[in-house]
């Protein structure tokens, strides 16, 4: 960590910041959409889908909530699951931690609400490449945060706006697993994760009659099991 | 209770659960230097068995019975690859839409 931190420019970091969210906006604005047709789908309102938007603020778990709600599945499975979803944020968290334990506690409260996969992905790339200038770290994170923010509830209004008129032709449950997928992909980092993502694929299929959706949290519990044996195992040879 | 009813509920709980997971180790950052490299392996495999679990019911059984080799099987085949190649969203959906619609009018 370079000793003039708090020396750098806010309004420069900002706009790096920025500058390194806005094509990653591209990719997250169809996935917005979908969230806002998704809440058309489950019979709910503008409101609704806004309020998960800025609220929940994350694009699976919102997704897979209404898709819930939508089949008239019990409130605490849907939370449940959603929850489930979002615990992955606690990697991040123990991530960016080191590298933003010099911010005032306000502060790492206040960023906590916008830490999301691609916020997470864009910042720890930056502090960690050394061959790039420093920038002030707070106001980086800010900067990759709001484009992400504003683009994210512009499409989600745009999906319930636009929901009604999409063809009836076109599946557009359907692309709810493609979106999965296009997440999923850039996950399959190493072979435990290969294995993890297959065997909980399998579990998921077999268990998926199990009442209360619990099929898929015990895929993804066995999942994880399985693909942390492989990742010990291969730390040892 | 209304659909509505339940939406706000779930975001009411979810936004402030997943608020307390974003902000679980920034909170204590200044104290607790970093997570145990123990508990790395387990976290890291979070999100690959859940997207795992929530794509292979929605693809292989979305009415409940077993399709392997239907349109929507074939159709999320073809969109894996396009999300392995590009690492684009978009053309993942898209592609994977298509192909959805093509094949369930050539299967029938």
């Amino acid at each position: 960590m370079p000793p003039d931190l708090h020396a750098l420019d806010p309004a420069a970091s900002l706009r790096a910041g920025v500058r390194a969210m806005l094509p990653i906006t591209v990719g997250i604005a169809p996935f917005g959409l979908i969230a806002g047709v998704a809440a058309t789908d489950a019979g709910l309102g503008l409101a609704e889908a806004v309020g998960f938007s800025v609220l929940v603020l994350a694009g699976a778990a919102q997704l897979t909530s209404l898709d819930l709600i939508g089949r008239d599945t019990p409130v605490l499975v849907v939370i449940a699951t959603a929850l489930i979803i979002n615990l992955r944020m606690l990697m991040y968290s123990a991530s960016l931690a080191p590298e933003l334990s010099h911010l005032s506690r306000a502060r790492r409260l206040l960023g906590s609400y916008w830490l999301t996969d691609q916020t997470y992905a864009v910042t720890i790339i930056r502090f960690r490449d050394v061959e790039q200038a420093p920038v002030d770290r707070f106001w980086f994170y800010l900067g990759s945060a709001l484009p992400l923010w504003v683009v994210w509830q512009l499409a989600t209004i745009g999906g319930v706006v636009a929901g009604g008129a999409v063809p009836e032709a076109i599946p557009l449950g359907f692309a709810l697993p493609l979106a999965f997928i296009s997440l999923l992909v850039p996950s399959l980092t190493d072979r435990p994760a290969v294995v993890a993502a297959i065997t909980a694929a399998v579990v998921a299929v077999v268990a998926a009659p199990l009442p209360a959706n619990s099929g898929m949290p015990l895929a993804a519990f066995i999942g994880i099991l399985v693909g942390w044996v492989v990742a010990l195992r291969r730390g040892r040879t | 209770m209304s659909r509505v009813t339940i939406a706000w509920i779930v975001i009411a709980v979810v936004g402030v659960g997943t608020y307390l997971v974003r902000a679980s180790f920034l909170a204590v950052a200044d104290r607790v230097a970093a997570i145990p490299a123990r508990w790395r392996t387990p976290l890291q495999l979070i999100p690959p068995a859940v997207l795992a679990a929530l794509i292979a019911p929605a693809v292989l059984r979305p009415d409940g019975a077993l399709n392997v080799v239907g349109a929507r099987p074939l159709a999320a085949l073809a969109a894996l690859g396009v999300a392995w190649w590009t690492r684009s969203v978009l053309a993942t959906i898209l592609v994977g839409l298509a192909a959805a619609l093509g094949l369930e009018l050539l299967l029938g």
